[in-house]
């Protein structure tokens, strides 16, 4: 009985999180449009369907019916598999962020995770890593020199900016004390629902947040595919549905770390009052609440990505560098020391 | 296409452990060469080590093309070069023309045509600034300024009936009057403008990314330059004051307060900044010419060259027989060889025009600034990254049509 209600339940949260992930990378790029015609003063997609909401899904089937070109000399099998790949990982981090608290079933808790496993930011970490490889093996396949720089840059960047991501998550894991999503989420409970990271961690939270920028290529650290010099980058070769994969991971990437940001540093599904909620209503509805409550935050950095995208320029490529070595890894180790300093003496 | 050099540079550094040579092919169709011309780098890595840029994807022969045809027909030819400010072009033309001929030009023509060139101006700079920002990545400052290129182009409609390639203005001044409605487009367009520009400066000048992606880059000094030819606002960067409106005016230049703006290093980010400023002389240029507007005829009581109007070429045989010469092409050129400048939208556009009498001219030559700069791109560039090319690309202002003529 156990093992199998076990397996129910979290194939259907399997599910319903792959969907909902999807489904908000897919309203993302329509989003994306409807921001940057809202900060470009234009109207933006607004053709198909009401107010445009079916764009996503004409995007889709136009992806589907181009011409699936694949380049003489590429390497067929590696070409194949690397818009996969970046799909794969950008959607396996969202397995462990802690979508809400529990939600009770016939006497059952059940917590609204796909999986709660105690090394969560470690899983994150490595399966983020692991995204560059999408990118690498896709611009190294195509056999373009413009495709080829493009993976170089992308994956010297992923690589020089996970230092700095995983320095600043030290100084959190310090404070959290532990690498389990669920336990960050429900630490954050405190106050009230008030007691969130950000207020221990703020200079981790933006050294957090520029790196997930880079992580998810996304401007001013988008050099891997920006159009003026590398025409496409490493999807230069990619058409129909294999460069849709390449453009939707991007998407799923910057929801997952928007959800990343919000579970670590802005409270997760904890929102002020939260508590007395509990107290005052049933306890699947303040969840469900909390649910909506942790999309809203998403969905604020999802924001946030856009409106830096369509603000600024993008950095060279030497600049990129400079500002990853010499200046995030000094600031998160020096953040690291401080707060290793402040645990200490708060923390007997 | 490759170089036969660097393939022998390659296979001679091919054992070298510590550079990836390769040889790039910028263009002749890439995103950023805005038009089409090639640039064929050495690269190692991601810096240039040598380039080799080629001319003449677009060359559409106009010089050739003019020696053939009537002289107030050669005015649609000046438009397809920098087609960014066609109205220079073609009032720089038509007044070479003049000045071959001996024509005394009306005040309120010429001051049509001062206000007409700032336009043009304007337009060329913004789309030359706004499009360095779409090149090192921020697009949104493009698509601000463009609503008030458009706005331009409105007011170019009203005048002349075309939005691009304008052809506007005639032998011996303007086809017509500015009209009343065109006067309050014009106002309106230069309010517009203020707040346009004020906000395009607020998210570009002192941006952090922006700036460190264009100072320093693509720098030329004032020497250099000079032995190049360069001319405009890329010299004036340079920190050469030299400006064909200010050292040589033309069509009432004179009558207009306005400052020349000077940079220092000759980097992109001086190009920008100087163009910038421009925009802003040019906006009260245009204010100035628009409050002194004088009273009068807008074309030169010159038959022999100007349409007469349609009443007469009805109405009276000399009427007839004066549209009849001119539009077949017969206008009365004396012999000669005269050349003008006139301050284009990136640098002093030239014309040098021959004429042994006939129809057509004997010989026109163009002076292109274009074509001037894109020599010293490869020495711009040399030892830069690849962004920087870029960006150097967009801050020159090359534009292939008018590189290529």
């Amino acid at each position: 009985m156990g093992l199998e209600a076990l397996l129910i339940e979290k194939t259907i949260i399997v599910v319903i999180v792959f969907i909902v992930t999807l489904t908000i990378a897919a309203y993302s790029t329509y989003g994306e449009r409807k921001v940057a015609a809202f900060i470009q003063d234009r109207i933006g997609p607004n053709k198909a369907g009401p107010y445009g909401l079916m764009q996503p899904l004409a995007d889709g089937i136009k992806m589907l019916m181009k011409e699936d070109f694949v380049p003489q000399q590429a390497n067929k099998f590696l070409f194949h598999i690397a818009p996969g790949l970046s799909m794969l990982t950008a959607l396996m981090v969202s397995a462990v962020i802690p979508w809400g608290k529990t939600i009770i079933i016939g006497g059952r808790s059940i917590p609204i995770q796909v999986t709660d496993i105690n090394i969560g930011i470690l899983y994150v970490l490595s399966v983020v890593s692991l995204g560059v490889y999408g990118v690498m093996i896709g611009g190294w396949a195509s056999n373009n020199k413009y495709s080829l720089m493009g993976a170089l840059r992308a994956s010297s960047q992923m690589i020089s900016y996970e230092l700095p991501m995983g320095l600043s998550l030290i100084a959190l894991l310090m404070v959290t004390g532990t690498m389990s999503f669920s336990e960050i989420a429900a630490q954050q409970s405190g106050w009230n629902g008030m007691q969130w990271n950000i207020i221990y961690q703020p200079i981790g939270f933006v050294l957090f947040l520029i790196c997930a920028f880079a992580e998810a290529n996304r401007t001013p650290f988008d050099l891997p595919e920006c159009e003026a010099e590398l025409v496409g980058g490493y999807h230069t070769e990619y058409s129909s549905m294999k460069l849709g994969f390449f453009l939707f991971a991007e998407y799923a990437h910057m929801f997952v770390s928007s959800a990343i940001i919000s579970t670590l540093y802005f409270g997760g599904y904890n929102f002020p009052g939260i508590n007395t909620l509990y107290e005052m209503l049933p306890h699947n509805i303040v969840t469900l609440i909390g649910v909506g409550v942790l999309m809203i935050k998403t969905l604020f950095f999802i924001f946030l990505f856009m409106w830096v995208r369509w603000t600024i320029p993008r950095f060279r490529y030497d600049q990129l560098m400079n500002l990853g070595w010499k200046r995030l890894v000094p600031i998160a180790i020096a953040n690291i020391i401080i707060t290793a300093g402040v645990v200490l003496l708060f923390d007997k | 296409m490759s170089v036969k050099r660097f393939e022998e540079y390659i296979k001679e550094h091919s054992n070298d452990p510590e550079h990836e040579l390769q040889v790039l092919n910028l263009g002749p169709t890439h995103p950023s060469t805005h038009g089409i011309f090639q640039n064929i780098l050495l690269m190692d890595g991601e810096t240039i080590l040598d380039s080799e840029p080629t001319v003449g994807y677009i060359h559409r022969a106009f010089e050739k093309i003019a020696e053939h045809r009537p002289y107030n027909q050669i005015t649609p030819l000046t438009d397809r070069m920098n087609y960014c400010s066609a109205p220079i072009n073609n009032i720089g033309y038509l007044m070479t023309v003049e000045k071959l001929v001996g024509l005394e030009i009306p005040k309120r023509a010429q001051y049509i045509r001062v206000i007409m060139m700032e336009l043009a101006r304007i337009t060329d700079h913004l789309i030359c600034n706004s499009v360095l920002g779409v090149d090192t990545g921020a697009l949104t400052g493009f698509l601000y300024v463009f609503q008030v290129r458009e706005k331009v182009y409105d007011i170019y409609e009203q005048i002349c009936g075309a939005r691009l390639t304008t052809n506007m203005g005639r032998i011996g001044g303007m086809e017509r009057d500015l009209t009343p409605k065109a006067i309050e487009m014009i106002h309106a367009v230069l309010k517009d403008m203020e707040k346009t520009f004020k906000e395009f400066e607020v998210l570009m000048n002192r941006n952090r990314i922006f700036m460190d992606r264009t100072v320093n880059v693509g720098g030329i000094s004032a020497d250099r330059a000079l032995n190049y030819g360069f001319s405009g606002p890329n010299l004036r960067a340079a920190g050469v004051d030299y400006d064909v409106r200010v050292m040589n005016p033309y069509c009432s230049y004179e009558d207009f307060d306005f400052k020349v703006p000077v940079g220092s290093s000759g980097d992109c980010y001086d190009r920008y900044c100087v163009r910038q400023a421009e925009i802003w002389e040019s906006i009260s240029i245009i204010k100035q010419a628009l409050k002194n507007l004088p009273d009068g005829d807008f074309h030169a009581d010159a038959p022999d060259f100007y349409l007469p109007p349609k009443q007469e070429v009805y109405n009276v045989m000399e009427g007839l027989i004066y549209h009849f010469k001119i539009v077949m092409g017969e206008l009365p050129v004396p012999v000669g060889e005269v050349y003008h400048s006139v301050e284009g939208g990136n640098g002093e556009l030239g014309f040098y025009l021959i004429s042994d009498g006939g129809r057509s001219p004997f010989r026109l030559h163009f002076r292109r600034p274009c074509f001037i700069y894109y020599q010293a791109f490869a020495e711009l560039i040399k030892g830069s990254m690849l962004s920087d090319a870029i960006a150097t690309m967009s801050s020159l202002n090359v534009i292939a049509g008018e590189l290529d003529a």
